[in-house]
């Protein structure tokens, strides 16, 4: 990370007559493109013409003015952001994997047991039957799950299950995907103490609920003890049970979504098992079955031939159709195979514990300075609400100290910022992931920083509002962003 | 302890202090007993680095890399070696959803710089930040048409579509509650522009669907379809490989209001069907109907230019269900693949790829027809790089037997006995071209 803004467009270098890029020679005369009789484009591309050493230096530049995790610490509430291990891309870049999706079974033998291994592999994390590993990122695991769902109620003639139960406390895409997938959307409020309110659900149960939606721990961390009860009520009234596997991690080894009572989960492969998050994916998010659904699993299938003795794509017709063109993101499964590989089953419970214990250790030395709203035991994260009053002002005190301006203020000390203003029942959420890959020492330090800026939040309140001061660029202008907006360079 | 957990035991014992717990089991005293597993995972145990690498290498050299004669879809175009040096760069890599604009303007320029790029080679106004790959971008699509459509709710797709394609839109369809109508293709292996137009007069239709080149690799001519559909307030969606829009008539060009598809074809590796990406473009009037990501420029405090994600009131994030698409992750680092890609091949090159790819193609399809063993299934045709025809035997012995000799020839044309559609690029040699025949 680099503090010196960079700022240059591609665009902005280019000048004609220069070029980056060599080819062969033509070896095939005679055939030109003028001879397509219709449909050629007509008007010129504003594409950069750039040297090779002007795009290579430009992209260095840019990603100069990057901030990821091997930055630093990156306690992005929801996301696990985990150390990405750098085995695991030189693995993931083998050409004996860079092979046509298309490629015959017979001649994919070793991509297609690959898949499977890590298929059998989540199943028995995950305490389920199976897994598909097509989907693209977890908000398409939770649709592909809310699609088996569905497959699941109409195979059985039970045509009037139109609606999904989320909690309050969700994530957005749950919802989102639910509404994707076709199903009307019921919420159901958490207790003061965050988690599900089984009083509030039981009247919420008939013979219209498809499913209901659950991560465990919830967004706010916090384990939902009542699972065993509430998995009983929604399957008692005929619905399936779906888990967001997006807080997976900490209960890695101790507690298998199976177990509790889950019949359909996804798993974001670029949280819980370290494949990077590239800026906003490539992700994962293979969705696991209980045993019985397998069936309605997308296609293709990765099945073993027994008979055979050869893995096979398989098209199943009783399967809810298909989510992707090929096999999902394979270059991220790779990944996710070299990391559990690695791992085997002595570490994988560990990163588990671990990264409850990072949290609750960050929670207790920073409980002085910031408000716990539920003060127990959390899982892989937690959430603050804001500033204690003392040091950040009355919430309801236009200039108090916000957590937008803890936010910004951390980057000046070379942190990422945690989730701000998730999950929607407090104000001033300020949600705190470490994941365990992190040291003590990391979070000490991170730790002095969240004090020091309470500690400047009342000394010093103005500073702190208009942070970040020592950051490539200072606060946007984000409603400019919107009233006038610009999304190509042309529009500049 | 183990290379990726940085806890020494006095660093444990530490923290459990201040947490007030005595040992790590603590940490899950509020989970019920019955739950918990109280046994060691049944998964392989622990390898070091030379096992991984041993196993997962073994495993790739399982794989036979065929000299590839396949598209439909996935096109073996060159990627150069700036590209992934680029992708290596761990500042991209390791990061997230840039939500802190002011740490993750590397993140957000590619992403603006890929906009930019995506929307001048369709030929529309704005482009979003990626979707997952070109089947789901084009579900999004019709979704997109359905939602901009005023009590509408059906939407026809060709049957020109790639089949893998067709099926994830109808599994969209089928579950969102869309009425997809799919549209047989002509006996010239074209859009059935006549039937599609008709469907459209009946004033019901919200979208119409389109590919270009089409499953058999055949360049359409979609001349007076905008207008018409524009007529009768339908939307018009193109799929168009991405690399072909180069030299192709762009969406924009055909009046279209989105354009889709795989932009697999600008410099990302073949890599077994993904990571890819989707994208996705429209005209400025669709923007609040627009998925996914939307990176645009402004300013910050000082008034120096800067990126941010922004319109983010149609996602999901603030809008839950009522969101515009439940996407959350979706390919961004790809996005840097295509960027630094375009950046590199500039307008001429694109080109030039385009006719070397052609040109192979070309040569491959006069030298198959003249083994006497193929014969043309859609005659004089145009095709860019890509075309079926129909083999005088078994595809399925003859596309075995050439596996076996290093060759992947073409994929079979689904719902086409007998015939198979081959795609070449710029990676294509003469001498590959004329073994393959050879082979035949």
């Amino acid at each position: 990370m680099n503090n010196v803004y960079y700022g240059k467009l591609i665009f902005e270098l280019s000048k004609p007559g220069r070029r980056g890029y060599s080819l062969p020679k033509n070896e095939f005369d005679g055939y030109s493109l003028e001879q397509l009789p219709v449909a050629r484009r007509e008007n010129k591309t504003l594409l950069p013409e750039v040297d090779e050493l002007t795009v290579a230096r430009h992209y260095t530049n840019m990603s100069n003015n990057n901030f990821g995790v091997d930055t630093g610490f990156y306690p992005l509430g929801s996301c696990t952001m985990k150390y990405n291990p750098k085995v695991n891309e030189e693995l993931a870049a083998l050409q004996g994997f860079n092979i046509h999706p298309s490629t015959p079974d017979c001649a994919a033998q070793g991509a297609l047991k690959l898949y499977d291994e890590v298929q059998r592999t989540l199943a028995e994390i995950s305490g389920l039957s199976r897994f598909t590993l097509n989907p693209y990122a977890g908000a398409h695991g939770e649709l592909t799950g809310l699609m088996v769902i569905g497959t699941y109620h109409r195979q059985r003639g039970d045509v009037n299950r139109t609606k999904i139960i989320v909690p309050d406390s969700a994530h957005g895409t749950n919802p989102a995907s639910a509404a994707v997938a076709g199903f009307q959307i019921v919420q159901v409020k958490s207790t003061a103490q965050g988690t599900v309110d089984v009083e509030d659900l039981k009247p919420l149960l008939g013979p219209d609920i498809a499913g209901m939606m659950m991560t465990n721990p919830n967004t706010l961390g916090l384990f939902e003890t009542q699972i065993p009860e509430i998995a009983r009520l929604v399957h008692e009234c005929g619905g399936l049970m779906y888990y967001d596997g997006a807080n997976l991690n900490p209960m890695l080894g101790v507690c298998r979504p199976g177990d509790m009572g889950f019949d359909v989960m996804h798993i974001n492969l670029h949280k819980t098992f370290s494949t990077p998050h590239g800026g906003g994916g490539p992700g994962s998010g293979p969705v696991g079955v209980r045993a019985g659904l397998e069936h309605c699993l997308p296609n293709p299938q990765v099945v073993y031939n027994e008979e055979k003795g050869r893995y096979e794509q398989h098209f199943d017709e009783e399967s809810l159709g298909s989510v992707s063109g090929f096999l999902g993101n394979f270059g991220v499964i790779i990944r996710a195979y070299a990391y559990l590989l690695t791992l085997g089953r002595e570490n994988v419970p560990m990163a588990g514990r671990l990264s409850v214990l990072n949290a609750n250790y960050i929670k207790e030395r920073l409980r002085s300075h910031y408000k716990l709203p539920i003060d127990v035991v959390c899982k892989h994260e937690f959430v603050f609400d804001g500033l204690r009053e003392e040091y950040g002002g009355d919430h309801h005190d236009a200039e108090h100290v916000t957590t937008l301006d803890v936010a910004k203020r951390l980057l000046d000390y070379g942190y990422h910022a945690p989730t701000i203003y998730f999950p929607l029942l407090f104000h001033e959420a300020l949600m705190i992931e470490p994941t365990e890959t992190e040291s003590k020492d990391t979070l000490d330090a991170f730790i002095d920083v969240m004090i020091r800026i309470a500690e400047e939040a009342k000394s010093d309140p103005k500073m702190v509002k208009s942070a970040p001061h020592n950051t490539p660029i200072r606060r946007l202008d984000d409603v400019k962003a919107v009233k006038e907006p610009k999304f190509t360079f042309k529009a500049l | 302890m183990f290379k990726y957990f940085p806890h020494t035991p006095d660093d444990v014992q530490k923290m459990l202090d201040v947490i007030g717990v005595s040992n790590l089991d603590d940490l899950y005293a509020e989970v019920p007993e019955e739950l918990k597993l109280h046994r060691e995972l049944d998964i392989p145990s622990a390898k070091s680095e030379m096992e991984v690498r041993r196993i997962i290498e073994g495993l790739a050299a399982e794989n036979k890399r065929l000299v590839c004669f396949a598209g439909a879809g996935c096109y073996d175009h060159y990627t150069p070696s700036l590209v992934p040096f680029i992708a290596a760069r761990s500042e991209f890599s390791t990061s997230y959803t840039p939500y802190q604009a002011e740490i993750s303007q590397g993140t957000l320029q590619y992403i603006f710089e890929y906009q930019t790029m995506m929307a001048d080679l369709t030929g529309m106004d704005i482009s979003n930040a990626s979707m997952y790959d070109g089947s789901t971008a084009t579900a999004e699509a019709m979704l997109m048409c359905v939602a901009s459509a005023k009590k509408r709710n059906k939407v026809v797709i060709s049957a020109t579509f790639q089949p893998n394609v067709i099926r994830v839109v109808s599994t969209y369809a089928k579950f969102h509650g869309v009425e997809l109508v799919v549209v047989p293709a002509t006996a010239q292996g074209t859009t059935d522009l006549d039937a599609v137009r008709r469907m459209v007069e009946a004033d019901d239709v919200a979208g119409v669907i389109v590919a270009q080149p089409n499953r058999y690799g055949i360049v359409e001519d979609f001349d007076g379809l905008a207008a018409h559909c524009h007529a009768h307030k339908t939307l018009l969606a193109i799929n168009t490989v991405a690399s072909a829009l180069g030299v192709l008539k762009t969406p924009g060009e055909w009046d279209a209001d989105i354009a889709c598809g795989d932009a697999q074809s600008l410099g990302i590796p073949m890599g077994y069907g993904g990571p890819y990406i989707g994208y996705l473009c429209t005209k400025e009037a669709l923007i609040r109907k627009m998925p996914g990501r939307l990176v645009g420029a402004t300013t910050d405090v000082e008034g120096r230019r800067a990126f941010v994600l922004t319109m983010q009131a149609r996602e999901q994030h603030i809008r839950r269900e009522k969101a515009t698409s439940n996407i959350c992750t979706a390919q961004g680092f790809m996005c840097l693949y295509v960027a630094a890609y375009l950046s590199i091949m500039g307008e001429e090159g694109l080109r030039e790829v385009n006719e070397q790819s052609h040109a192979a193609a070309r040569y491959l399809h006069e030298s198959l027809l003249a083994t006497g063993k193929f014969s043309e299934v859609f005659p004089g045709q145009p095709f860019l790089n890509e075309f079926t025809l129909r083999y005088d035997g078994c595809t399925c012995e003859l596309r075995k037997r050439l596996a076996e000799a290093g060759f992947l020839a073409g994929v079979c044309t689904e719902g086409m006995e007998g015939c198979l559609t081959f795609a070449a690029t710029e990676t294509r040699t003469r001498q590959e071209i004329d073994k393959l025949v050879s082979l035949i």
